[in-house]
């Protein structure tokens, strides 16, 4: 819209016409206070805190609902303006319990910080306040009435954010009060969004009331590990015991892909670190047969010491290593590395929930035809095949309503079942199972095919009529079937993919190369690029996949097997004992089925306890970094280094740190107050890749080769390492798309639910807790 | 054809709500003449009756309740067959309508919102019914008596006891 000029507090400001006064003074840097309003969802005008002056106008104006035009003239802050705010402030105040001091918001309170610049000090009323007894809603949601200030924030997020619907307001005037849709318990995804968007205290988390207080915590901006849509989350961390400890999980700055937005699990699903299960210290396997604590210094002695004596008596291709979907790519680059190069194995692989390989073959010698999350989110047009996002995938699902509420983005589903996004949808049709294929043949132009599909005629031509599109494929479609939708939208113009998977590195995982076929960024065993010759001496023919693994070693054709953070013996029902003559080295944050069947369990950090990126589903990376901390425990990536070590490797071959000079470098000790200086400079250094990479253990030392060889990893540091996300950019390639829908795609689908990602929501408390909540609701409706 | 092929409502309701439902561009808009001819069948707001309501516009029930608590002329627990609401409005409250409303009080040992035991009589101060030529008056269910004094509320009683004997 064009542009329109006005004027705020004297001073000249341009916006587009239509812009909410308020939103064209917080972007000017003029501050109007506002309870109701919040950014995305509709307009409320009920807290009356916006109010400004505006000239020629009676009475003062909601800055949040008036929009601006040529040549209106604003006062923003005046005495009067200033009455009337505390004015409200005081109705506001008339029945709050002031309990800041025991309130979980309190610190961090918007009303709180109203009361403090406005002042209302003094009340007018000498009436005793209505007190009600706090409600507990569900495990994750706690109300409690007279905090509450009717803001109707958390309504409308529930309603218009979610999609849910679960909370409601009821009666009127003083006797009006949030509501939850069971009566006096919530039935919902249990996100927390009310919990977040709550600009007071009335709704409490219930992971974290009456825990902490906003200033004795330390925040850590990293990553969520739970799944492949990998939100940004701050953890607030505190000292404990034994390290430092979770005790919030929110996205404290609102940034990142994610924005507002986290699910349950990211917001409650960390206690899994505290977990009682947690292996703490490593464990070898005694004459007894029976698992026994040790010290890292033993472990990795007789880890080192049997992979050598294999790799002497058996050479190379005698072990194999299975990687993770939850490790960092530093580790999983680590991870190939290390087979590949010190025990010359081509058996490698991972528990893949996508088939990555295939999508990327598709892509090679296109460019820009891979969407990012925030692509995704500002698209004018999706089709959606497959999966179910609102389960699965939840800030996707929040991505598309959004876009949908606010771009009027149109959004096109076509599922075997139903899915909630069917109400966003324009249009949608529903399949019986092998339908996509025909759906896809007749997009293609096969008018047969569409025969006896209900709706599938003016779905083909709506999607023809869109100029741009995103196509999001369930990880369902792979092989044959990923490449059937692809390879339509290859053949118009802007079009746009993304395939979705299952784990917070998934899409990393196989970026890395834990492929027995593929190296990192999907590059062949053999060649001449860099990597080729970096990787000099390795073997070249194909290693075993994951399932193949398994059985070799089940039939004694596997010496030793290196198992990082995936649990084989569960995923594929490996009967117990099927392992005896492998030596089976597991790391891992507990003691699985894999892990008890092993020789040697190394315990190791989870993502909250260590630094690195990850990739999502999407190809957009992100910084993890170092939250919590457990005595016991170390990150895959140095236990892997030391195994190197203790092998007799030079590490240096394996982990480029330092320079060849030897970097020296102040880190700020010495510096007193001017301490924090040596972080500022950090993320300028880190930027231009010049970050002190003093240790081998640091896994920022291995991004470097990680850009230099992986083509698609070209990272925008400088917005990495602020903490945002870097996207890549596949589309350069080395393999054909045939050779790779020969070969079997080894994809397990997984389908994690709103409250589970497996290993670690089993073990979440709090999860679990929310679980049956939700578990008993749906027993009782039935 | 009734959408609704297990309702709660009589055959002819059911065919009015069909109805209804059609002549607003949102089906949401006919929600409160909706709750309305509800509460006139079945005498209050029950929960089946929310539910149902909630059915045929395709929102939750807990939007319902969201409007439905707002009015205090929808009520969620049974009145007695005959309600009595005493207007205590100002021109009500200037002729008296606060004596009238406690003689209903006494001579029916109840209280605002009271039910009586036998089931037969509920008692409610209202808002403005719309009487002030007339005042004070108040409403039994749909019908008005007006230009009230406290010894007309002996009678006003008996004449519905009676009603109800007659079995009308």
């Amino acid at each position: 819209m064009a542009d329109v000029t006005f004027i705020v507090d004297g001073k000249t400001l341009t916006a587009p016409a239509g812009t909410l006064l308020i939103d064209a003074c917080r972007k000017a840097g003029i501050e109007i206070p506002a309870f109701c309003y919040y950014p995305g969802l509709s307009l409320q005008a009920a807290c009356r805190m916006c109010v400004v002056r505006q000239e020629k106008v009676p009475k003062l104006q909601t800055a949040c609902t008036t929009p601006v035009a040529d040549g209106q003239v604003f006062i923003t802050e005046s005495p009067e303006i200033a009455q009337a705010r505390k004015a409200t402030l005081q109705l506001l105040l008339g029945n709050h319990p002031l309990d800041c001091p025991v309130c979980d918001a309190g610190g961090e309170c918007e009303l709180q910080d109203m009361t403090f610049k406005y002042g209302a000090g003094e009340s007018l009323y000498v009436e005793a306040k209505q007190h009600r007894e706090e409600q507990k809603w569900s495990p994750a949601v706690y109300f409690d009435r007279p905090r509450c200030i009717l803001c109707y924030r958390c309504v409308r997020m529930c309603g218009e954010g979610m999609d849910v619907w679960a909370l409601g307001i009821q009666n009127r005037g003083v006797t009006a009060v949030i509501a939850p849709n069971g009566g006096d318990h919530l039935d919902c995804e249990q996100c927390g969004m009310c919990i977040d968007v709550c600009p007071v205290g009335a709704l409490t988390s219930g992971t974290y009331r009456y825990k902490s207080r906003p200033w004795e915590m330390k925040h850590v901006s990293t990553v969520c590990t739970h799944c492949a849509d990998g939100c940004k989350v701050t953890l607030g961390v505190r000292r404990a015991n034994d390290g430092m400890e979770i005790v919030r999980a929110d996205n404290r700055d609102k940034s990142g892909i994610n924005g507002d937005f986290l699910c349950a699990k990211g917001r409650f699903g960390f206690d899994f670190v505290e977990s009682a299960e947690r292996l703490t210290q490593p464990l070898v396997r005694n004459s007894a047969g029976v698992l026994e604590p040790t010290t890292w210094e033993k472990a990795i002695r007789h880890v080192a010491k049997r992979f050598q004596e294999i790799l002497s008596a058996r050479g190379a291709g005698s072990m194999g290593v299975i990687g993770s979907t939850r490790t960092t790519n530093e580790e999983n680059y680590l991870l190939q590395k290390f087979a590949r190069t010190v025990l010359k194995t081509q058996h490698i692989d991972h528990e893949r929930t996508a088939d990555y390989a295939t999508f990327h073959g598709l892509l090679v010698g296109s460019t820009g035809r891979a969407a990012s999350l925030k692509e995704i989110a500002a698209a004018p047009a999706i089709l959606l095949l497959g999966g179910n996002p609102t389960e699965e995938h939840p800030l996707l699902a929040w991505s598309l309503r959004s876009d949908v509420r606010l771009n009027h983005a149109r959004l096109y589903v076509a599922n075997t079942q139903a899915i909630r996004l069917e109400r966003q949808a324009a249009q949608s049709v529903r399949l019986s199972d092998g339908g996509y294929e025909k759906l896809v043949r007749g997009l293609s132009g096969d008018e047969a095919a569409l025969a006896g599909l209900p709706g599938a005629a003016a779905f083909r031509d709506a999607l023809a009529g869109e100029e741009s599109l995103v196509v999001i494929c369930g990880a369902e479609f792979r092989g044959a079937a990923l490449a059937a939708p692809m390879r339509w939208g290859l053949s118009r113009p802007q079009v746009k993919f993304a395939l979705l998977s299952d784990g917070v590195n998934a899409r990393g995982a196989a970026d890395m190369g834990l492929y027995p076929d593929l190296m990192p960024g999907y590059q062949l065993l053999a060649g001449d690029r860099p990597i080729h010759t970096e990787y000099a001496g390795m073997p070249t023919t194909s290693g075993k996949d994951y399932a193949a693994m398994m059985e070799a070693a089940g039939s004694g054709g596997l010496d030793g097997l290196l198992v990082v953070g995936a649990d084989p013996f569960a995923a594929l029902g490996v009967a117990e004992g099927a392992l005896k003559d492998t030596f089976l080295v597991v790391q891992d944050c507990f003691l699985t089925r894999t892990a008890a069947q092993a020789d040697v369990v190394l315990p190791t950090a989870s993502l909250y306890e260590k630094t690195g990126t990850v990739t999502n589903s999407y190809g957009d990376v992100q910084m993890v970094r170092k939250a919590a901390d457990k005595a016991g425990v170390k990150p895959d990536f140095e236990i892997l280094v030391r195994l190197a070590g203790a092998m007799g490797v030079d590490v240096r071959m394996l982990v480029p740190f330092g320079d060849a000079q030897g970097a020296r470098a102040d880190m700020g000790q010495t510096r007193g107050a001017q301490a924090g200086e040596a972080d500022r400079h950090a993320v300028w250094l880190a930027a231009n890749g010049l970050e002190p990479k003093l240790s081998p253990f640091d896994p920022l030392a291995i991004l470097d080769e990680v850009e230099r060889l992986v083509p698609e990893y070209k990272l925008d540091r400088l917005n990495l390492f602020a903490g945002n996300e870097s996207t890549t950019e596949p589309g350069a390639g080395f393999v054909s798309v045939e050779s790779l829908l020969q070969r079997k795609d080894g994809v397990v689908a997984t389908h994690p639910g709103l409250f589970d990602s497996g290993l670690l929501s089993e073990r979440t408390s709090a999860l679990q807790e929310i679980r049956r909540h939700q578990e008993k609701l749906a027993v009782a409706a039935d | 054809m009734s959408v609704e092929t297990m309702s709660i409502f009589s055959p002819e309701l059911s065919a009015r709500f069909d109805e209804l439902v059609t002549r607003y561009p949102m089906k949401r808009s006919a929600l409160i003449p909706m709750l309305l001819y509800a509460q006139d069948e079945v005498g209050y707001l029950s929960d089946a009756v929310i539910d149902e309501i909630a059915r045929r516009i395709g929102i939750t029930p807990l939007d319902v309740r969201n409007v439905a608590t707002y009015y205090s002329m929808l009520r969620f627990k049974p009145a007695g067959k005959f309600n009595v609401q005493v207007c205590t409005n100002i021109s009500c409250m200037l002729r008296g309508g606060y004596k009238i409303f406690d003689r209903f009080q006494e001579r029916l040992g109840i209280g605002h919102k009271g039910v009586t035991a036998d089931g037969l009589f509920s008692l409610e101060e209202v808002e403005c019914i719309g009487a002030c030529c007339w005042a004070p008056a108040i409403q039994v269910n749909y019908d008005f008596h007006d230009e009230l004094t406290e010894e007309q509320v002996d009678a006003i009683l008996e004449q519905y006891r009676s009603q109800n004997a007659g079995g009308r």
